[in-house]
């Protein structure tokens, strides 16, 4: 199995992976992840249901932490500071500041109950921020592309909202905190094709400050965004059980044009199974 | 097989066979339709009849005596004399103090138990404990007050005072504001704290800002039903040792005082017919009180749902 087919410039590694596993429970979720994923780059996960990209991309910002069974094995660097840090280090981590520099869109789009305005200004507020609110909200809502849709109802609620506006509501308040890095699962997967197009070209945009992990089941979305792409599946275990793991991570031109592994030649190319 | 080889010939079978494998049967499912909504309506009738029926009952034998001097007067050995004012009175502090303790303490522990403590034995222990105290017989509680508040804290608690006869009420209900407080804050999406700690949220903030509001309507109602009990309960608060026959005002939380359901009470036990009518219209009172204190709840909700 090939573990690390990326380069080992650590410098220009945003987040990067060493021998990670994840545990529910008792069950091995995913096991043995390399990478490093490129500052200012677009790295996209893909692979079949059930392998583990939900899984990987939530230890990044440490969501894991909120599920009980969850337990991570394994080094995380996030600009060479480790961040699932063991003894006497892991008491005085905080996933809090991780967490601001580190953003998170989810699958669903969860906007909060309230105004629009609201949703954007939550986040900065509660972060301290001292600048001018409104330039703030409206920085981030043409950020998101969502700006001309939404400029004259601020004060309505989020959840008013189609289901397209309200990802891009999110990515809006995601941006909103000024992260360092952005992780999207699955954001376009409830999404009709133009607002996934605007959401691509959003992506394509904010890579020029952002680091953006994409989560996708889409292989044409994965091609068209991304810089690199890791492919993971899940294979059967002894105990009857599956746990996945990364089976290649390349540039996407290597991934989709020239794989190493035949596996990873059938997925992409839809011949899988 | 594959969809190519599907001839004509094969389709057709196969819509025969749909047809015979399905049978809709639309006639016999509105049938049971009609009747479960029959059903239904039958028992909100009998629902609504009963408590229709109580309401005329009460009004007619209540109305006649229900006038000002009832409302200003003491309780008093002569039926055209007697009021309700120190009850109405005693019925109000025991209330307000009441809702001042167990808003908070309720709230807070359901807050603990759902948002921190985690699911370990410990909290499932403490959950099931709590839902047992729910079902506990309100006289328990007046032994608990009796003994807690009367006997060994009765120095600062005044004895058979309002305070005593609050904190007495304010365990009663405990139990049911926190369970409703509990399943309130379970009804709250988790998406919308993940996103609140997905901005880098502490615990206080994502519940403060986001899961309390959303689960605020929800709490309310369940501390409207829980007040709604303690406004109607007499049996903790005679075993405590509230009086029945108050002639004066109480100025603090500290008095001996009374409240109306003990006086209803008070007067139903009573031979004369005279003394039936005014407890009829204490009833018609408490229901005043209660509906009262009711829309403000939910005026209070429906402020908060707009503000949102
Ligand atoms: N909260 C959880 N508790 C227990 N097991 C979980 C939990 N979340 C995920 N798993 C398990 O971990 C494995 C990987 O799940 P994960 O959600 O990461 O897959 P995924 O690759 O994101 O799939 P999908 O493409 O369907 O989103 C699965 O076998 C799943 O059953
Ligand atoms: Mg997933």
């Amino acid at each position: 199995m090939l573990q690390d087919t990326s380069s080992p410039a650590v410098s220009s590694a945003a987040i990067s992976v060493e021998k990670l596993n994840v545990y529910y429970g008792s069950n091995l979720a995913v096991r043995d992840v390399y990478l490093d994923i490129p500052r200012n780059q677009i790295a996209a996960f893909i692979g079949p249901s059930g392998c583990g990209k939900s899984t990987v991309l939530r230890c990044f910002n440490r969501m894991n932490d909120l599920i009980a069974s969850a337990r991570v094995e394994g080094t995380i660097r996030f600009e060479g500071m480790d961040i699932y840090p063991t003894g006497e280090a892991a008491k005085n981590f905080d996933p809090v500041e991780l967490r601001r520099r580190i953003g998170m869109v989810f699958q669903k789009p969860n906007p909060f109950p309230k105004s629009i305005y609201e949703n954007i200004a939550w986040g900065a507020r509660i972060n301290g921020y001292r600048g001018d609110m409104d330039e703030l909200v409206e920085r981030s809502l043409r950020g998101a592309a969502i700006w001309d849709e939404v400029k004259d109802k601020l004060k309505e609620s989020g959840l008013a909202l189609s289901g397209g506006q309200q990802q891009r509501l999110c990515i809006a308040r995601a941006i909103a905190i000024e992260p360092e890095v952005i992780l999207m699962d699955e954001p376009c997967a409830a999404l009709d094709p133009i607002s996934t197009l605007k959401i691509e070209e959003l992506m394509a945009q904010l890579k020029e400050k952002f680091t953006i992990v994409i989560v996708t089941h889409n292989m044409q979305q994965a091609s068209r965004v991304s810089d690199r792409t890791a492919f993971y599946n899940a294979e059967a275990t002894d105990a009857g059980g599956k746990v996945g793991y990364l089976v290649e991570y390349d540039d996407t031109e290597v991934i989709f044009g020239n794989p190493k592994e035949e596996y990873t030649r059938d997925y992409v190319s839809g011949r899988f199974g | 097989m594959t969809f190519e080889s599907i001839t004509d010939a094969q389709a057709e079978s196969n819509l025969v066979a749909a047809e015979a494998k399905f049978q809709p049967n639309l006639a016999g499912r509105y049938r049971l339709d009609a009747i479960f909504k029959a059903a239904t309506i039958a028992a909100t009738t009998i629902a609504i009849a009963v408590l229709a029926w109580l309401m005329f009952d009460v009004l007619i034998s209540g109305v006649g005596s229900l006038d000002r001097s009832f409302l200003t007067s003491f309780p008093s050995r002569r039926p055209e004399q007697a009021g309700i004012l120190s009850a109405l009175a005693g019925t109000g502090w025991v209330m307000f103090l009441v809702a001042v303790f167990s808003f908070p303490i309720g709230v807070g522990s359901g807050l603990f138990l759902e948002e921190f403590s985690g699911d370990n034995w410990f909290a499932r222990f403490i959950e099931i404990n709590i839902s047992n105290l729910a079902g506990v017989p309100s006289i328990i509680y007046g032994l608990l007050g009796l003994t807690a508040f009367v006997i060994i804290l009765g120095d600062w608690t005044g004895g058979r005072s309002i305070l005593t006869g609050a904190l007495t009420l304010t365990l009663l209900i405990l139990p049911i504001i926190i369970v409703a407080t509990r399943e309130a804050l379970r009804a709250v999406p988790d998406s919308i704290r993940q996103a609140g700690y997905a901005l880098g949220a502490n615990s206080w903030q994502v519940i403060w800002s986001h899961t309390l509001p959303t689960a605020f309507p929800g709490i309310l109602t369940g501390v409207i039903l829980a007040l709604s009990r303690a406004i109607g309960e007499t049996a903790p608060l005679i075993t405590i040792g509230a009086l029945t026959f108050i002639p004066f005002l109480p100025e603090g939380p500290l008095d001996p005082f009374t409240v109306l359901p003990i006086q209803i009470y008070n007067w139903v036990s009573r031979p004369q017919k005279d003394f039936h009518d005014l407890a009829a219209s204490g009833i018609i009172v408490l229901l005043v009180v209660l509906l009262v204190m009711n829309s403000f709840a939910i005026f209070l909700r429906s402020r908060f749902q707009k503000a949102r």
